[in-house]
């Protein structure tokens, strides 16, 4: 016996029938607004729509207000082809190509299950790239978890990072970088952020919109199941509970070559101009993308869901309209069109089906077996959900905070004990090596990968006859943003913006990931509000307009949130790869500039938070003109060959960044603090607007007064020295790392204690 | 004329971009191959590239060797057509039987990606020539299921008859047994390789421009067999 389905006639016939929308996580005033603006009660098919449509992930009610900053701030150029609101922003990049890159939180379905959750966050991240017209070409992911030891932690790194690495792996993007970090404050609510980019000429940028009565509604990719039903907004919208039910049915299964399938086959419509209109199906499924392309265009359109493949038969309207089943594109393509677009999916056996078409008028309707059952403007459902005002309020706690300086933390001042701190320091899971997780994603696949992890950006070509590439970096820094979430965020994007410049590529757009607790504590609210501001008032300092983003709210267990996490985005272009500024230094004798002046800045460091377990003060001034003008000396220096390697300074200070060039290299080389800094301060402050750069002794005049030139102070702080064994009490031929007149360490006690951290997780 | 090379593309095939890059840097024509026709088109020789064809969702290679591209392959191999199988392809050389063996899960039972030393042990196949034995290269391996198997009489058998062709040298990555990295048959004409020389082909994109020999070494073969004037 089949289930009666709840039509737009029963709902107008059965005003009074009671409705579980507080189940679908829709407030008393967000379900009246629901029935005003129908004028009758939602049919069940409508109220499934609305619910997924207007949770925190899909309608950003908590956030618009604030990110609407990111319009009113813009920076006047014309990088920008497609800006916020599309799946991804579109940036141009020259020569007629453009990027468009974006990032995605998939953070609840992470934690409760790790590879499926990972993975599902790569694919849904890849879609939106892929739906803007683009070749996807790379991928990063910024990921944080609980504390090392932690035996969650045990749980859910592995099986995020497999999940990363399955997924991007198998279908066949490199990924290039990404971040791996560790707090308390990530335990039981771990971030797994994905990024990925894509190119295209700039006559291939494609949209969401259906336009163009008669034209059909074509779904292709995975048939239909019932997994994730629900996952949006009961995953993302709400904070785990200790005796909730068990929430494992609402998290994807992610299917990589189907995935691969959908952007060949895809990439093949584009290119035949096949394609008016095209969507992804990521969260809330097809209430999303066929409401959002419907209301892109005139707004008529009518979907037959019975025609919809499903993968389980007993599936309900409700269900199919908010499965989030991964793997489905859903294009409007003329009536001429379809059966060559039916040809491409059937040659890469991609199952494809026709289950509507662009109609008159401006009302979306969904019919099951012939029966109305949705009937909406489709605009209420994508765009015109509840926009809240939330209060937000600066915490009583934070000048507390402010004021608990690193000041009163012993310091060392001996050679031995500087040395000590640094062992200790790069011994730890935040700082210490992490490649037991990068050797797990292939970095080479399509064979463009000029640059990748450790390096500070990755870098991809992208023209073969030109060398014109892109770099992208993606840095944050929840220490910073607890202690000062306006100028943390500006501190995360100054960061990533400095790591795009080191290797020679000119910063030119921004994206975000921005992970907070929850928007109904006004402290959280509070944080949001200023890393937004912050962000905003940076890039448009910086030039560089931001594109697009991703918030996800509720990363909290009980009361306690999560640090606030804004993860930040940026990306550069390069004319030609061939002068990219590796990491890597390869020429004894070269000289070791450090850029940049180095203040007492402590709060908020790796050596107060992981040597002390300290957190409290004020992070580290941020100067944007002075990061603008070190960006353009970073690239000048690429460009005229003055620079053969280059690192960013950050966590760790210079002490970290020059152990990170010594290994990479494996070269040993003598360093030390310029006059008048304290060598504690020199070597662990995380001062901003710095960079470490490697420079020919025939190019040193040169790149000085270059630097002289634009008014940035350059130090030279050491060398590249193959030799120092002989001076030391080491073996013969070892690589030794030497601050002078304080300690010398062998490269090989360096590594072992760089590599501790992660053999001590994964053991 | 030029040397015509074949690369075919399975469903989830990945790095068939990258091995027709390798192949025009090496001087020669890439000719796409698709996994439905049955159809080699003439090529000189055919390279089976990386990926995780039918995502590796069977046993690896496995699905893929039953496509019509490969009803028409075998024969050809088995005549002497030249057949290099990187990775994924050498999966399906082994599904197909031209290669003894099987590639199992990683003993980590992770994926691995690395820059791998590799030792060449035999210069006699139709793609090792350009080496020489001993020489250590460097070239990427990266695969979730590269663990060479075969039983002890087989090894032998390879070992007595010089077609182990390169071995890990720094370590080996996935267990693989007397530290196999690639094989080839007893004429010579096909090869498998866990490692992906088509990563391998200049400084700017690879470790190092070491994988290149694999593809010149199969021009001189076709020029020494007369196959191009």
């Amino acid at each position: 016996m089949s289930r009666p389905v709840d039509t737009v006639e029963t709902a107008a016939a059965t005003p009074d029938l009671a409705q579980p929308f507080a189940e679908l996580g829709l407030k008393p005033d967000e379900y009246q607004r629901i029935r005003d603006i129908l004028g009758r009660r939602p049919t069940s098919g409508e109220l499934a729509m609305y619910s997924v449509m207007w949770s925190e992930h899909c309608s950003y009610k908590s956030s618009k207000v604030h990110l609407a900053q990111f319009g009113r701030k813009t920076p006047k150029n014309d990088v920008l082809m497609v800006g916020i609101g599309e799946n991804a922003g579109v940036v141009d990049i020259g020569d007629g190509w453009a990027a468009t890159f974006k990032a995605e939180s998939h953070n609840h379905p992470s934690y409760v299950e790790p590879y499926q959750g990972a993975a599902t966050g790569v694919g849904g991240i890849v879609r939106d790239i892929l739906a803007m017209g683009a070749r996807p070409v790379a991928v990063m992911d910024s990921l944080r978890f609980g504390p090392a030891d932690a035996l969650d932690t045990a749980r859910v790194l592995p099986g995020v990072v497999a999940g990363v690495g399955g997924y991007g792996n198998c279908l066949g993007l490199p990924n290039i970088g990404g971040e791996v970090a560790f707090d308390a404050t990530y335990l039981g609510n771990p971030l797994v952020n994905a990024l990925c980019v894509g190119v295209m000429r700039h006559e291939d940028v494609h949209l969401a919109k259906a336009t163009g009565v008669g034209n059909k509604v074509i779904l292709y990719g995975a048939a239909t199941g019932g997994d994730g039903i629900g996952g949006v907004s009961v995953l993302a919208s709400e904070t785990f509970d200790a005796d909730g039910p068990a929430k494992r049915p609402s998290v994807q299964v992610g299917d990589p070559f189907m995935e691969k399938l959908l952007i060949e086959a895809t990439l093949e419509m584009f290119a035949a101009h096949l394609v008016e209109g095209i969507q992804d199906l990521g969260g809330a499924g097809l209430s999303c993308a066929t409401s959002e392309l419907a209301s892109a265009g005139s707004g008529g359109m009518h979907v037959e869901l019975d025609l919809v493949p499903l993968r389980d038969s007993t599936l309900s309207p409700e269900e199919i309209l908010m499965s989030e089943s991964q793997e489905r594109m859903c294009a409007i393509v003329t009536p001429d069109n379809v059966d060559a677009v039916l040809a491409i999916c059937d040659k890469w056996g991609v199952q494809a089906t026709v289950i509507g078409e662009v109609t008159e008028g401006s009302t979306l309707v969904i019919t099951w077996h012939d029966e109305v059952i949705v009937q909406v403007p489709p605009r209420t459902v994508a765009h015109d959900g509840p926009v809240y005002e939330r209060p937000f309020t600066r915490p009583a706690a934070q000048d507390e905070l402010a004021a608990s300086s690193t000041t009163a933390l012993p310091r060392p001042t001996t050679g031995a004990d500087l040395k000590r701190d640094l062992l200790a320091l790069l011994a730890t899971a935040n700082i210490g090596d992490k490649s037991w997780v990068t050797d797990q994603y292939d970095r080479y696949v399509r064979g463009n990968t000029v640059l990748a992890q450790p390096d500070d950006a990755g870098v991809v070509r992208v023209d073969e006859a030109t060398g014109r590439g892109v770099a992208l970096a993606l840095d944050g820094n929840g220490r910073f943003a607890q202690l000062d979430p306006y100028v943390g965020t500006q501190l995360a994007l100054a960061e990533a913006y400095r790591n795009v410049a080191v290797t020679g590529a000119i910063p030119i757009a921004v994206t975000n990931c921005l992970n907070f607790g929850s928007p109904e504590d006004a402290g959280v609210m509070w944080q949001f509000e200023q890393a937004v501001t912050g962000l905003a008032d940076a890039a448009l300092e910086l030039g560089t307009p931001v594109t697009g983003g991703n918030v996800s709210f509720y990363n909290q267990t009980g009361d306690t949130a999560i640090l606030p996490t804004p993860v930040i985005g940026v990306l550069g272009v390069i004319d030609d790869v061939e002068r990219r500024t590796p990491l890597r230094y390869r020429n004894d004798g070269e000289l070791i500039y450090l850029l940049g002046e180095t203040h007492d800045e402590l709060d908020g460091s790796a050596w107060a938070a992981e040597l002390h377990g300290h957190l409290g003060g004020v992070p580290p001034r941020v100067d944007l003109r002075h990061e603008k003008v070190l960006g353009e000396i970073l690239v000048a220096a690429s460009r005229d060959g003055m620079a053969s390697a280059a690192h960013d300074v950050s966590d760790g200070g210079v002490a970290v960044a020059l152990t990170e060039m010594a290994l990479r290299s494996d070269v040993g080389l003598r360093f030390w603090a310029p006059d008048g800094i304290d060598p504690f301060v020199f070597l662990f402050s995380e001062s901003s607007g710095r960079a470490l750069v490697v420079v020919a002794r025939s190019e040193e005049l040169r790149f000085s007064e270059m630097c002289a030139a634009r008014g940035v102070a350059a130090y030279r702080i050491g060398v590249v020295d193959s030799g120092l064994a002989t001076e030391h009490d080491v073996a013969p031929g070892t690589q030794v790392l030497e601050m002078t007149g304080q300690f010398a360490v062998a490269l090989a006690d360096l590594r072992s204690a760089h590599q501790s951290a992660f053999q001590r997780i994964v053991a | 004329m030029t040397t015509r090379i074949g690369v075919i593309t399975f469903p989830g095939t990945l790095d068939d971009v990258d091995a027709a890059r390798a192949i025009r840097y090496s001087g020669a024509e890439a000719v796409a191959l698709w996994h439905g026709d049955a159809d080699l088109k003439d090529v000189d020789a055919v390279v089976l590239p990386g990926g995780f064809s039918y995502g590796d969702y069977l046993r690896c290679g496995a699905i893929a060797n039953l496509s019509p591209v490969m009803s028409v392959l075998v024969p050809a191999a088995l005549e002497g057509l030249p057949v290099l199988g990187i990775c994924n392809g050498f999966q399906v050389l082994c599904e197909a039987h031209l290669l003894p063996g099987a590639l199992t899960r990683n003993q980590t039972l992770h994926f691995v990606c690395r820059d791998q030393q590799l030792t060449v042990a035999d210069t006699t196949s139709a793609w090792t020539n350009a080496y020489d034995v001993g020489q250590v290269i460097t070239v990427p391996v990266k695969n979730g299921e590269g663990c060479y198997q075969a039983d002890d009489a087989t090894l032998d058998e390879l070992e007595r008859t010089g077609r182990v062709v390169v071995r890990y040298h720094d370590l080996n990555p996935n267990g693989s047994r007397r530290d196999i990295a690639g094989i080839r048959n007893e004429r010579g004409n096909v090869v498998g390789l866990m490692p992906h020389p088509e990563h391998a082909i200049d400084d700017l994109t690879g470790p190092s421009s070491d994988g290149l020999g694999f593809f010149t070494s199969i021009l001189t073969t076709l020029v020494g067999q007369g196959v191009l004037a």
